[in-house]
């Protein structure tokens, strides 16, 4: 093909001209992409380079240690135990099925394990662990790790779980912790973030959740890098947490394992304070249950068992449980008369066994009733005709004033769930509770501790106490945390007259000292060392005229939940006093015969700080207590051996 | 006098021709294919055998194709031009039909030993038809309608069949790619002016009918393109890959987070940082200076083609140069457009730098009919 020279020319001047052109444009938008690059990477790379870490870093949560919980002599009643568990990563496992079923060679897993894992496979991310199982032993761990190649993916790892080396003798007194739940959560205005951990343990009742704050600790941070799948590529740095706070209990172990031991199978509660600054040494409530049991969340079965149980094991009665306080109460009676001047110590009142009230009978407890009755020979035989007639000249309002001033009808301010501030009823709380005029006859009753008047084994702990000191004793229940004493509870001088308290305390003295008195059978001769008490059996139902004509039905023929409570309020050594005490059997019958003997066995522990000799004994009874002493020891040693086992 | 007798008399034979490549452009390539290995080996974590050898083994191959076809003279391509359109266009048609569906489009044919994409080959043979179409036609049919249509289908055709695929950025790419050739080749302005007007009306248009009743595109593609002007609404959907893209990118600074320190890509909050995203890698590894580094490595390339194509005198060689520089700018442009959040995400790789073996190969193979053009001109 021959072609034009000319021609040639123009049209390679043409392309010259445009090729310049384009590369002309092809340089101008270079030059807007440098523009742009340069917008991005020096005038906004400060910005970008904060979303590029915002991105990188993510922070994790690091759980704090919870404080440890110590009874008063640094026994460990609440600790965190290292607990193993076999975690499985999914995507280093290979095939699932198969993985599990080699581990399962290995140890034992039960079925359910192994669907709640395969569950949480489904439904988390390839390279998040899932719990194959938990609270392994320690030689399945090592069997896991024996065998790791081939387990691929699998692996044991350890953490800190709550554990209670006490079990049943202070699930009452500490409560426990447990997995937070959703409801939990729900209750709160603004949860910790840590309680969002799954799994994490947080008090659920008593102590452990009323000093949560203190015992949690404070969570440290972990700053990980993670890729955009939010899988953690290495650690950038972390700061600590802060461990919670360790709690010393006034608690003396050994007295409370004492205390839930001889309660026994009983439904019943025992508190023993000491009188010179509130501190609580034993406080139990039987039955009990194991604690360890809700730590990992409870299984439904054992749940059952406890809620079905008759006299119900998850109630912490010493705190929540209020009885009417029956003849306990007569010293209140007695000291408000006293005090507001209407009787004299050598005062009398004539029992026939019944008093007219109001138009109504008012029966004592002994129908042929006690004759002439001064103040101390009243509480000595508990005659109720003396305190009928006492109450009305008093009056319901100064009654109930004193029962006040003694620490009833008041909640003490105790770290335990629902601490019950019982009832110590007056005109206008019965005008305001049921829009009724207060008529003599609730007087009548209130003054024996009847009627409305309900009162927590606590409280008639907190009234003997003081009682027994004359000063407004207030319970404590933890000495010290992190090694910072609380505040004592020896309280303020209660103002009351010196002869009338001392009057009442002799009273007192012949309940359990005077061939006659009621708690006869379970006095200490032991010298200096010898109690004051009161006895009290409690009605939980009406007496008919009928039934009282076809002579009242003895306690061992009704049923278990008609029967009398059994109560005995009490202190010692007479001369000192040193620890106050309250004991309730719920329907035990006659306080004399079941709360007394109770209350006798746990002073004198308290008292010996440890088995009492037999001496302290009255001579006839020996023999009989030598065999419980060696009951119960026998009992808390097979016991404590079985708990034993458990840890291994 | 024929091209033929003047070509044989005084361009360069045998193995003198190695003197004659154009060894600036060839370094230049190497230069730019060497910033891509790097990158592969940063953005693997440090596994060479992972990105960086696979493609390192692909540019020799390519090299070596290059080397062959820049032996060859230039008019024998010229003369094959028809051909290698029309094998091109039968493999667009054939990869409708056997071809390998990847990232949700039908673009590949498998070969056995490489995967091919027809649509790559064809930007390269679309360039040289039109280049021999305007070393045939004389200068005053150029801009007669008739002599304009033919080449609008040659380009035309290809094009519905790649945006049928559908790839939206190639078939721009070609339409662009051929606009530009024919448009050197000296077709009147007009023509241009005309089409540049009407698209630029069609865009107005479809803004315009945007909620009427008369609405010209589907909400969703709306959306898309919302997406696109404000990525920030979006995050995690649509907007996520260039939102993480733009935050890698500014990030990088002025000198660059270091290499393998980039957060971004290293934990895989970049998208697909070994092929269209790798930029985005470079630039916040080595900030704006890496960035600027290779686009003047880019720009330095198109130089040395445009220096061949103005030194010959040979008007196919012209065009098909420049051609190929056009088609390489392209790439480059569209892809950095995208990646700084320029421009929608239209999957178009960085030349000579992302991962990917059929692009680079066509590539270097193109750039072989450059320096055959630089060797076989007439001195």
């Amino acid at each position: 093909m021959k072609r034009n020279p000319k021609e040639l020319d123009s049209t390679h001047r043409t392309l010259t001209r445009r090729t310049l052109l384009l590369g002309g444009l092809q340089l101008a938008f270079a030059g807007g992409l440098a523009a742009r690059m340069r917008y991005l990477q020096v005038d906004q790379a400060d910005e970008f380079r904060l979303l590029a870490e915002e991105n990188r870093i993510n922070f994790e949560l690091l759980p704090p240690a919870r404080g440890r919980i110590f009874d008063r002599n640094g026994i460990t009643i609440a600790q965190n135990s290292p607990s193993y568990r076999i975690v499985i990563v999914p995507e280093n496992a290979g095939n699932i099925e198969e993985a599990i079923a080699n581990l399962r060679e290995v140890i034992d897993i039960s079925d359910e394990d192994v669907e709640e894992a395969l569950k949480d496979i489904k439904n988390s991310k390839r390279f998040h662990r899932v719990t194959l199982s938990d609270q392994v032993a320690w030689e399945d761990v090592a069997r896991v790790a024996a065998n790791a190649p081939a387990l691929p993916g699998i692996a044991p790892e350890v953490g800190l779980t709550r554990d209670y080396p006490q079990h049943e003798d202070f699930a009452h007194v500490i409560g426990y912790v447990g997995p937070v739940s959703d409801y939990d959560l729900s209750k709160m205005d603004d949860p910790d973030p840590i309680l969002l951990t799954p799994r994490f343990q947080f008090g659920k009742v008593g102590l452990e959740s009323k000093r949560e704050e203190t015992l949690r600790g404070k969570a440290g941070t972990k700053q990980v890098e993670v890729n955009a799948f939010g899988r953690v590529m290495r650690e950038l740095g972390r700061q600590e947490g802060e461990a919670g706070a360790d709690l010393q209990l006034t608690v003396d172990a050994e007295l409370q394992s004492y205390v839930q031991a001889r309660l026994g199978e009983e439904s019943a509660a025992a508190v023993i304070i000491d009188v010179d600054n509130g501190d609580i040494r034993a406080i139990a409530s039987a039955p009990s249950f194991d604690p360890n049991l809700f730590v990992r969340g409870i299984s439904v079965g054992d749940y059952r068992d406890l809620t079905g149980n008759t006299y119900r094991p998850l109630s912490n009665k010493t705190v929540q449980g209020t009885y009417p306080p029956g003849s306990t109460f007569k010293m209140v009676t007695a000291l408000a008369g006293l005090e507001e001047g209407v009787v004299g110590f050598e005062d009398t009142a004539y029992c026939p066994g019944h008093l007219e009230v109001g138009g109504r009978r008012f029966h004592c407890w002994k129908r042929a009733g006690h004759g002439h009755m001064n103040l101390e020979d009243s509480l000595k035989h508990s005659c109720d005709v003396y305190y009928y007639d006492l109450a009305v000249k008093v009056g319901i309002d100064k009654i109930s004033e004193m029962a006040n001033r003694l620490g009833l009808g008041m909640r003490h301010d105790l770290p335990m769930s629902a601490v019950a501030s019982g009832l110590t009823p007056n005109r206008a709380w019965k005008e305001q509770r049921y829009g009724q005029d207060w008529l003599i006859g609730d007087t009548v009753n209130a003054s024996i501790g009847q009627g409305y008047m309900l009162a927590s084994p606590l409280q008639l702990a907190v009234m003997s106490a003081r009682l027994a000191t004359g000063r407004s004793v207030t319970p404590r229940l933890i000495k010290s945390i992190d090694g910072i004493e609380e505040p004592s509870g020896a309280g303020e001088d209660l103002g009351l007259k010196e002869t009338h308290l001392r009057a009442v305390q002799k009273a007192m003295y012949s309940v359990s000292n005077d061939r006659r008195g009621t708690a006869y059978r379970s006095r200490i001769i032991a010298d200096g060392m010898r109690m004051a008490g009161k006895t009290g059996t409690s009605q939980v139902r009406n007496i008919t005229a009928a039934e009282r004509a076809a002579g009242v039905i003895r306690n061992e023929d009704l049923p278990w939940e008609r029967r009398d409570h059994a109560l005995f309020v009490g202190f010692a050594p007479f001369d000192n006093p040193k620890y106050a005490v309250a004991v309730v059997v719920e329907h035990g019958g006659g306080g004399s015969k079941a709360a007394a003997p109770i209350a006798r066995d746990v002073m004198l522990q308290a008292l010996y700080d440890g088995a009492p000799p037999l001496s302290a004994y009255p001579k006839s009874q020996r023999s009989k207590i030598k065999e419980q002493q060696e009951r119960l020891e026998t009992e808390r040693l097979k016991r404590r051996d079985t708990d034993g086992n458990d840890q291994a | 006098m024929s091209y033929l007798e003047y070509n044989a008399q005084s361009a360069p034979t045998g193995l003198r021709k190695i003197l004659y490549l154009n060894w600036p452009l060839l370094l230049l390539i190497s230069a730019a294919a060497s910033v891509g290995f790097l990158m592969l080996y940063s953005v693997s974590g440090g596994d060479m055998s992972r990105w960086m050898e696979p493609q390192l083994k692909r540019f020799l191959m390519g090299l070596g194709v290059m080397l062959a076809i820049a032996m060859i003279p230039i008019w024998f391509w010229r003369n094959v031009s028809a051909l290698a359109y029309l094998g091109a266009f039968a493999l667009l048609i054939a990869v409708e039909f056997v071809g390998t569906v990847g990232m949700g489009a039908q673009r590949w044919i498998d070969l056995g030993f490489m995967q091919l994409q027809p649509s790559e080959v064809m930007k390269v043979t679309l360039v040289m038809l039109l280049a021999a179409y305007y070393d045939w036609l004389p200068k005053a049919k150029t801009s007669r309608p008739l002599w304009v249509l033919l080449p609008v289908l040659i380009i035309v055709a290809p094009t519905l069949l790649v945006l049928k695929q559908p790839d939206l950025g190639t078939s721009i790419l070609l339409l662009t790619a051929g606009g530009v050739v024919m448009f050197l080749a000296g077709v009147h302005w007009g023509y241009f002016a005309f089409v540049i007007a009407s698209g630029v009306a069609l865009v107005v248009t479809v803004f315009e009918s945007r909620g009427t009743s008369w609405q010209l595109i589907k909400d969703y593609q709306f959306r898309r393109i919302d997406t696109f002007i404000d990525p920030s609404q979006d995050t995690l959907g649509a907007g996520y890959h260039i939102t993480q893209s733009k935050i890698a990118l500014g990030s990088g600074g002025w000198n660059g987070r270091g290499f393998m320190q980039g957060t971004q890509s290293r934990l895989s909050f970049l998208p697909e940082k070994h092929t269209d995203f790798i930029f985005t890698s470079l630039a916040e590894e080595f900030g704006f200076i890496g960035g600027i580094t290779l686009l003047c490595l880019y720009l330095l390339i198109i130089l040395f083609c445009m220096v061949t194509a103005l030194a010959t005198k040979d008007r196919f060689a012209s065009l098909v140069t420049m051609g190929i520089a056009v088609n390489f700018f392209l790439f480059f442009a569209v892809n950095m457009s995208m990646v700084m959040g320029m421009a929608p995400v239209v999957g178009v790789p960085l030349p000579l730098v992302s991962y990917g073996g059929s692009a680079m190969l066509v590539l270097l193979a193109a750039f072989g009919m450059v320096q055959s053009a630089n060797v076989h001109r007439p001195r």
